[in-house]
C-alpha cells in the first residue's frame, strides 16, 4: 500500500463530491421555492371568469369579480360608437400610453375594446381605488349632488370619492385626480357575447 | 493537549464553575469577551447605541414571542386578533406597544449607531467586515420591520405591502411572475400574510441573531474603535493590556446600564403616553381593517423607510418602466457596504479631519432628514423637487467621497487617546 497521498486525485474527488452535493441541494431547494407559487386553490379562485353578456341591454353594465377585484362589463349604446374619439383632445392619456391595458386594447383605438360594443375594465379608480359610477347614454347625468359634470360631458365613469371623470372607454379626462385610464384586464370573446376575463386568447370551446 | 484529565482539571479550578469549565469554556468566554475585553477608555455618548440596539433586540424577541401566542396569521382573523390583544388580553396592550414602539426605537438607535461610524471612522480598516455585518443587519432589519408592519392587516399594512411588493414587478421580464411568487396569489392575500408571518417570527429573527453574533465576534477580534480613531494596541502595560483600554466589565457594563436607564425613561414615556407618536410610529389608516378595494388617502411608509421611499418617488419613470427608482433606492443601501473603500482619508475620526468632510457630512445628514420628510408628505408642491435634490446630495456624499476625503486637510493625530472622557 502506498502511504503517499495523491493530492490531485483527492482534489478531483472532493470537487466531484461538492459538485454532486451542490446539484442535490439545488434540486432539494425546488420544492421549497415552488411552495411559494400561488397554490392550486389560489389558482382556482384566480381562474378566468366567464361572463355571459348576451342578456345585457344596451346602456347597462355588469359587475363581476375577478381575482378579488370588481370588473365592469359595459354594453354601449350603438349610436355613440361613432363618437368615441370625438373628445380625444380633452383626455390625459388618449392612447393609454401610461395606462395598464393589454396591447390589443391599446391598439383598438378610442373604443378600447375587442368588440366596440362591449367595454371591459377594472372598477377601480386609478387615483385611490374607489369604485367609479357609470352612465352610458349620451348626455346622461349622474345626478350626484354638488358635482358639476358639465352639460356637454358625453358620459362615462365618475368617481364619487374625488371627482375623477373618465370617458365611456375608461379614459381619464385632463386635470383629474386620477393619473391613468381605468385598467383593462386581459379578456377575450369565446363567442359573440360570451367573454372570458383573465385570458388573452379564449379557447374555442369552453 | 494529550495531557491526563487530572492536569486539565487542576488548571481549571474546582467547584461547580470548575466542573463546567472542564466541559464548556464558560470562564474562558467570560474573560475573553467581557471581563478582560479591553475597550478604549474614551468612549462617549455615541457608544451607547450598540448596547441599546441589543437591548431592543431582546425586547422585540420577548414581546414578539408573547404576541404570537395571541395573534392569528390569517387575513380573516389577523386584524381582530390584534384588537383582541389590545382589549381583551391582560396587559396585551403593553406587550404590543412595547413591540411597536420597539420597532421605531430600533431604527432610531441603529441610525445613530451608524452615524457614529461616520463620525469616528469605525468602518475603516481593519473593521470593514464588522461594518459589512452591520449593513447586513440593517438590511434584514428593514425586511423584518416591513413584514412586521403587514401583520396587523390594517389598511396601511395592506397597501404598504401592495406598493412594496409591486416594486418587484418592475424587474424586467420576470417581474410579473416574481410578484405572483412573492404574494402566493394574484393579489396581496391570505397566503402573503401567512408567509410574511413565518418570515417575521422565525426566519429573519434567526438570521438577525446569527448576524449580531458575527458582528460582535468581528468587533472583539479587531477591537473597538474610539472617538480619536486611533488604535490602542500600540502602548501596552506590563501585563500586555492596552494603556488606553479598560475592561469592558465592570467599566462599560456600568456605563451602558446608565445608557439603558436613560433610554428606558424615554422609551417608556412613548409606550405609555404616545404609542402612536402622532401617527409616526402607528399610522392612523392602520386602525381600519385591510380593504383591497379602498386605498388610504395617502400611502406613506412608517417614518424609518421614508428617506428611501422619497428616493423611489423622486426618480421619474423612463423608457416605459419605473425600475430606475427601484434601482436608485436599492443603490442607496448597497452604497453603504462600500464605505470602507470609498473613504480615502488618512485619518479616521472627524476630530482630525478637515472642513470638506465636515461640510459633506452635514449636507448628508440634512439631505437624509429632508428625504425622510419628503417621504412622509404627498408628492406635491416643493417636495418632489426637494426629494430630487436631496437624492443627488445623498449619493454625492458617497460617490464623491474618494476625492473629498483624499484632498481634505487633516490635523495631526495623537499617539494616545485624548481627554478624560
Amino acid at each position: 500500500m502506498n502511504d503517499e497521498v495523491d493530492h490531485s486525485r483527492r482534489r478531483l474527488l472532493t470537487a466531484a463530491t461538492v459538485g454532486t452535493g451542490a446539484i442535490g441541494v439545488a434540486f432539494a431547494a425546488v420544492p421549497f421555492l415552488a411552495s411559494w407559487q400561488p397554490s392550486a386553490r389560489a389558482k382556482a379562485l384566480g381562474a378566468p371568469v366567464e361572463v355571459d353578456a348576451s342578456k345585457l341591454e344596451a346602456g347597462q353594465m355588469l359587475k363581476v369579480v375577478w381575482r378579488g377585484q370588481p370588473v365592469f362589463v359595459v354594453r354601449r349604446v350603438k349610436d355613440i360608437l361613432g363618437h368615441l374619439g370625438d373628445h380625444d383632445a380633452m383626455l390625459a392619456d388618449p392612447n393609454s400610453d401610461d395606462s395598464i391595458q393589454p396591447d390589443y386594447i391599446k391598439a383598438s383605438g378610442p373604443a378600447r375594446a375587442r368588440n366596440p360594443e362591449y367595454w371591459v375594465g377594472l372598477a377601480v379608480c386609478t387615483h385611490l381605488g374607489c369604485s367609479p359610477l357609470g352612465a352610458f347614454e349620451a348626455n346622461n347625468s349622474f345626478q350626484v349632488a354638488g358635482t358639476d359634470l358639465g352639460a356637454n360631458w358625453p358620459g362615462g365613469f365618475y368617481c364619487p370619492c374625488h371627482g375623477s371623470k373618465y370617458d365611456i372607454s375608461g379614459r381619464v379626462f385632463k386635470s383629474m385626480p386620477a393619473p391613468k385610464n381605468l385598467t383593462v384586464p386581459p379578456y377575450a370573446f369565446a363567442d359573440a357575447a360570451r367573454l372570458v376575463i383573465g385570458v388573452d386568447d379564449a379557447p374555442k370551446t369552453v | 493537549m494529550a495531557a491526563a484529565p487530572e492536569s486539565a482539571e487542576s488548571s481549571k479550578g474546582g467547584g461547580f464553575i470548575g466542573w463546567i469549565d472542564q466541559r464548556f469554556p464558560l470562564t474562558k468566554l467570560w474573560k475573553e469577551q467581557v471581563a478582560e475585553y479591553y475597550a478604549p477608555k474614551n468612549f462617549n455618548f455615541w457608544y451607547y447605541f450598540g448596547s441599546l440596539a441589543m437591548l431592543i433586540l431582546v425586547n422585540q424577541l420577548v414581546t414578539g414571542i408573547f404576541l404570537t401566542m395571541h395573534y392569528k396569521p390569517s387575513s380573516a382573523e389577523a386584524f381582530s386578533s390584534v384588537e383582541y390583544i389590545m382589549r381583551d388580553v391582560d396587559w396585551g396592550w403593553l406587550i404590543r406597544y412595547l413591540h411597536s414602539t420597539g420597532a421605531s426605537a430600533f431604527f432610531i438607535v441603529v441610525y445613530l449607531h451608524m452615524f457614529r461610524s461616520l463620525l469616528y471612522g469605525s468602518h475603516r480598516k481593519p473593521r470593514e467586515l464588522l461594518w459589512i455585518f452591520g449593513c447586513l443587519i440593517f438590511v434584514l432589519l428593514m425586511a423584518e420591520a416591513f413584514m412586521g408592519y403587514v401583520l396587523p392587516w390594517g389598511n396601511m399594512s395592506y397597501w404598504g405591502a401592495q406598493v412594496i411588493v409591486s416594486l418587484f414587478g418592475s424587474v424586467p421580464y420576470i417581474g410579473g411572475a416574481l410578484v405572483d411568487w412573492i404574494r402566493g396569489d394574484y393579489y396581496i392575500a391570505d397566503a402573503t400574510l401567512n408567509r410574511f408571518f413565518a418570515l417575521h417570527v422565525a426566519a429573519l429573527p434567526l438570521a438577525l441573531i446569527f448576524l449580531v453574533i458575527a458582528h460582535l465576534m468581528a468587533l472583539h477580534e479587531v477591537g473597538s474603535n474610539n472617538p480619536d480613531g486611533i488604535e490602542i494596541k500600540k502602548y501596552k502595560d506590563a501585563q500586555g493590556h492596552p494603556l488606553d483600554g479598560i475592561p469592558f466589565h465592570p467599566y462599560y457594563t456600568v456605563k451602558d446600564l446608565f445608557g439603558v436607564a436613560g433610554f428606558l425613561l424615554l422609551f417608556c414615556g412613548v409606550v405609555f403616553f404616545a404609542p402612536t407618536f402622532g401617527g409616526l410610529f402607528l399610522e392612523a389608516p392602520n386602525f381600519e381593517p385591510a380593504n383591497p378595494l379602498q386605498t388610504p388617502p395617502h400611502i406613506a411608509p412608517v417614518w424609518y423607510f421614508t428617506p428611501y421611499y422619497a428616493m423611489l418617488r423622486a426618480v421619474p419613470s423612463f423608457a416605459g418602466t419605473q425600475v430606475w427608482g427601484v434601482m436608485v433606492m436599492g443603490a442607496a443601501i448597497v452604497v453603504l457596504f462600500f464605505m470602507p473603500w470609498l473613504d480615502r482619508s488618512p485619518v479616521r475620526s472627524i476630530r482630525y479631519r478637515g472642513p470638506l468632510y465636515k461640510i459633506m457630512l452635514a449636507i448628508f445628514v440634512l439631505s437624509f432628514i429632508s428625504l425622510g420628510i419628503c417621504g412622509l408628505k404627498p408628492p406635491a408642491g416643493i417636495y418632489p423637487t426637494l426629494a430630487k435634490v436631496c437624492t443627488i446630495l445623498y449619493f454625492a456624499f458617497f460617490l464623491l467621497m474618494p476625492w473629498y476625503t483624499k484632498f481634505d486637510s487633516v490635523k495631526p493625530v495623537p499617539e494616545r487617546v485624548t481627554g478624560h472622557a
